[in-house]
Order: structure tokens, then sequence, then C-alpha cells
């Protein structure tokens, strides 16, 4: 189950797009997604199918690999999908016994199935073409303006960095407790949801000592390593802007306008 | 609960640290440069720290260093040794001012390590490798871990590519520099971190039991490094375990039991001393049992035989001796 989210998760390749900044791909996800909830008809949704099809397929990532990611969270969308279906009030289409489906309800469900699929879709091809590293380095230089307000950028970033190294030895390590606890006779297949819950407490006690003793001996590693937040520090791979971070920052101020025209024009629904 | 109090002990040492400051000793401004030919000198260590019961009340101080003096000079190859709890890794700790002495005074090549402005200094002329290798690598890709000390003290980003690449070279751990760090064996994540201590360019390395949770061969590949730094790049290597076949090549041994330094000397004069060794709970090697039983049964073996060879040269010269004597 873990193992089919794709969500989140680095594939190696290579491509134009992995080359690009990680600035600009943050950039342009985030405009994206803005843009996603600012469109309201067809039109628009085609623009954005057909850009981000063109990103996918130069990104060389086998669109099969990100859809096996979008059926972990197929269920989340059905339930946003029927909410918005039979919650929405207005003009009566159909109506069983408590349920209505109304015109409005259909519309709303269907555009906001449209949206998330194209926003997960959408985020996922940025951390499927961009390193863990890359992207906290990203998000640090672009957050930089924000520690005038005392925001503490680095240190944000510096913990999202850890985190990311951390989550596949945690994952060994819980791994690890479950085999040593089913060994002892634990079960952890049987029963109901509550049960199972509750059979998960053995396995998130000695799973937090150990991150604590972890987190504990890491920053005692990194102050005997000259750690000593963000200033004056330098940087190992310091981020450049490159002709084509340029060239793609052009492609997105298109798009930009496009999604604009698309908006103000209001063909169809 | 046992667990909260350990942090919350961690977290008096910080505040006892900068209390520490304000009341650190200064009588003895001549000690600040006079000892610059030693890497480390330390001048009657004493920690101390408050113990907790289960429900977090202070129930009594322990001692983990009680007053130890100790002269490292450049260039050696130190072993401490001792059992678990005998206070050497607290020591090895004080050595680059992660921890501070409740008393004495730690000096590294010559700065006092209570020395609030000279802290950053001590750190990376003394460089530390954990027990670890998990828990001591922060970056996610091999070459970035090495890259992290130098980031920190602000070296230039061509001058922290030619480190890093120098570096992995020493432990030849350069054709994994694109590698992540979960996919590497033990000795080698250990290789790695001691890189990453190097691309620092320490003068001394503190290698906090770096072998104690490796295999065999992780362990030789990790204690061969470690020889190497001393014995082509001429750094300072300060080795604490309790292996003993890890510290027969050591320059000086320091043997600790009770926080306190009960024996020292080299390799020979410390491995002479078997039943001492064995009242302190440490495993002599094999090989010295061997020679010491058989000195104790009237064999003309001489004492603190170290390796392998020593005693089959020794078995050999007593025979010799009794074919002579027979003729």
């Amino acid at each position: 189950m873990l193992r089919d989210i794709t969500i989140g998760q680095y594939y190696q390749t290579k491509s134009v797009i992995h080359e690009l900044d990680p600035r600009v791909k943050i950039v342009a996800t985030l405009a994206f997604i803005i843009f996603l909830f600012m469109v309201n008809n067809l039109t628009g949704y085609a623009v954005a199918a057909a850009y981000l099809a063109t990103i996918i397929y130069l990104s060389h990532v086998p669109p099969t690999f990100i859809f096996r990611g979008m059926k972990a969270i197929f269920m989340l969308l059905m339930i946003t999908f029927l909410f918005n279906l039979f919650l929405t009030p207005g003009e009566t289409l159909v109506s069983f016994w408590i349920f209505t489906i109304t015109k409005e309800g259909l519309i709303l469900a269907g555009k906001m199935a449209v949206r998330l699929t194209f926003l997960i879709t959408g985020s996922s091809v940025l951390t499927l073409t961009t390193t863990p590293n890359q992207l906290t380095d990203g998000l640090e230089v672009l957050l930089n303006p924000l520690k005038k307000l005392k925001v503490p950028v680095h240190e944000i970033a510096m913990m999202m960095a850890i985190a990311l190294r951390f989550i596949p030895i945690l994952m060994e390590e819980t791994d690890k407790i479950m085999k040593a606890q089913m060994a002892r006779g634990a079960d952890f297949e049987t029963g109901g949801m509550i049960k199972k819950a509750k059979s998960l407490v053995p396995i998130l006690v000695p799973l937090f000592i150990s991150a604590f003793r972890r987190a504990n001996d890491l920053a005692m590693a990194m102050e005997a390593r000259c750690y000593h937040g963000g200033d004056g520090r330098t940087r190992m791979k310091p981020l450049v802007y490159k002709r084509k971070d340029f060239v793609a920052y052009l492609v997105l101020v298109v798009f930009m306008v496009t999604m604009i025209v698309c908006g103000r024009a209001g063909f169809l629904i | 609960m046992r667990f909260c109090n350990k942090i919350a002990d961690s977290l008096k040492v910080i505040i006892r640290k900068k209390n520490y400051m304000i009341t650190k000793h200064k009588d003895n401004p001549d000690n600040m440069n006079n000892n610059s030919s030693h890497m480390i000198h330390t001048e009657n260590v004493r920690f101390q720290y408050v113990k907790h019961d289960e429900d977090g009340n202070p129930v009594g101080t322990v001692t983990a260093v009680d007053g130890v003096d100790m002269t490292i000079n450049r260039g050696e190859f130190i072993a401490i040794l001792g059992h678990n709890g005998s206070g050497k890794s607290t020591l090895a700790k004080h050595f680059n001012a992660l921890l501070y002495p409740s008393e004495g005074a730690v000096f590294v090549d010559g700065m006092d390590t209570t020395d609030d402005d000279k802290v950053w200094d001590i750190r990376q002329k003394a460089g530390m490798v954990f027990q670890n290798p998990d828990n001591q690598i922060i970056g996610q890709i091999v070459e970035e871990d090495v890259g992290f000390g130098p980031e920190n003290m602000g070296v230039p980003t061509d001058e922290i590519w030619e480190r890093v690449n120098e570096s992995l070279k020493t432990v030849g751990m350069y054709e994994y520099r694109k590698a992540s760090p979960n996919h590497l064996s033990g000795g080698q994540k250990q290789r790695v971190s001691i890189a990453g201590v190097i691309a620092m360019h320490p003068e001394c390395i503190i290698m906090d039991e770096p072998t104690a949770m490796l295999d065999p061969s992780g362990r030789k590949e990790v204690i061969r490094a470690a020889r190497a730094l001393n014995d082509v790049e001429g750094i300072t290597v300060i080795l604490i375990t309790h292996y003993m076949e890890e510290v027969v090549h050591a320059d000086r041994i320091f043997v600790m039991d009770k926080g306190r330094v009960v024996m020292s000397g080299t390799p020979r004069e410390v491995f002479s001393q078997v039943d001492k060794l064995q009242e302190l709970r440490l495993d002599v090697p094999q090989v010295t049992l061997l020679a010491d039983s058989l000195r104790k049964k009237g064999l003309d073996i001489p004492a603190g035989i170290l390796t392998r060879e020593e005693l089959i040269s020794a078995l050999a010269d007593l025979k010799h001796k009794q074919d002579s004597d027979r003729q």
C-alpha cells in the first residue's frame, strides 16, 4: 500500500525537466495550481491538460508511473466527488430515497474531480523530476525574503531535508520493530479497526523513542561538524539560473496569459 | 518516562554549559599558548551530571569522568580503552567541546574548550566520528554529506568540491560519491563519516567507538582507514573502543575505569599486564592471552605478545634454544 504512492518520489532519468532549476519548477507548479482554481471553463481545463501533458512528455517519466500513484488517492477523489454531487443545492436532475443529484452538483463535482486530478498530477511531476535536496534548496532560496520577517527559512529547509533523509531509515526500523513484536506473538492482521489501531501502540512507542535518540545523536554530530545555523554558510551546490531556466519562465508566462484569456473569454460552461 | 529524563538531562547539560561560561576559570592564562606541541591536553578533568529517578526527581550526581590528566602529542595514534560506562566516550566529547568539564580544563591545540569564541576553531581542529553511522550522515548523497562540514565553515564552493573529492579518495569511497548513504554497508557509511571529518581539514580525529555497530569486515575497513590517516596524512587519531585487536598498532594506550585512567603506555606495556586487564573486564586478544598462559606455565616467552607472528617467532626461538641446549 505504502509502496504504491508515487507522490513525493523521485524518478531518476535524464530530461529537460529534470535539469531545470528547482526554483523554476516550484514557481511553475504553484502558478499551475493557482490558475487551476481560477479558471472555470472547459477551454481552460483543456489548455491546462495540454500544458501538463507536454510537461509529462518532456519529463520522460512514464505516464503509467504517474497514474499508478493516483490509485492510492482514488478514494479521496471519489469521496470529494460524491460529497459535491449529493450535497450541492440546485435544480434537481435525479432523486431517489434521500439522495438528490442536482445539475449544479454534477457540474461542481466534475470540476472538482478534474481540478484535483490535475493538481495531484502537477505536483507529483514536480517531485518526480526534482531530488528532495534540490527541492529544499529551491524552497530555501525562494522563501529567503521571509527571513526579514524573522521566519526561520534556513531551519525549515534543513528540517525538511533531514526528515526526508530519515524516512527510509525509520521505515526500516518500523519493519524491524514489527518483526520483533510478531516474533513475540503480536498480531497486526486480525480484528476490527480499533483492535488494529491498538496493536500499533507497541510499534509506535519504540519507534518514537528511537527517533528521539537518533535526533539527539544527529544534533551532536551536526554540532561536531561546526553546524551553527545558516549564517556564514556556503553552498556546495549553489543554485544558478541557466538559459533553459529563462526559457521555462517564458513558457510559464505564455501559459498564464492563455489561462487568463480563457478565463475572461468564458466559452461553454 | 526514563527517556524523558534523559532528554531533560541533555538539556541540563546545555544549560550548565551556558552557566559554566560565566564561571569558567581564568586562573592560569599561561596555559593558553604554552602547549602548542600538544594536540590535546587535559588537566584534572572531572565531569558530573545529575541522575534522576523514574519521576524525574534528582537522586544524586554521577561522576562520569573523575580527574583525568592526559597529554596527546601531534601525530600520535592514541587508543582509549574501557568497558561500557568507564567514561571514555564522555571524555572524548570533551575533546571537541561537545561537553565541558565540571572541574579542570581541556586544551585543544592550546585553546581552552570553554572559550566561547574558539568553539568552532576547536571543532574544526578536532573532528569527531560517532558510533552509529546512520545518525551522523546528514546528506542524501555521499558527496553532499562530505561537503556538509566545509559548507558550515564557509569554504568557497570550488574549494568544497576539491576537499570533498580529495577526502573521498583518501577513504576509498570516491566511486560511491553519487550514491545514497542508505544503500551503503556499515563500514562504507563509517568511511563516509570519516571523509566528512577529513574534508574539514582537522589536525586530530576523535573516533568514538566507530566500529561498535559494524561486522568484522566493516571493522577492518574503518581501522585501516584510521591507520592510513595517521600514517599518510599525519593526522592525530584518538580511537575509543573496547575491541582490543584494534589497538595493537596504537602508539599509546590509555585504559579507563570508573572515570579514571588506570593504565597507560605502549600496547606492549599495557598488554603485558594480562591479569590487571581481565580484572578491568577487558577482553585481551587471544594471542596475548595464550602467550601469557604459556609464560605462567614456565615457558620462556617475553611478556606483552601482541600478534600471532610474534608468538610464532617467540616459540621458534624457544625451540632453537632447547635444541642447542641439548647438543
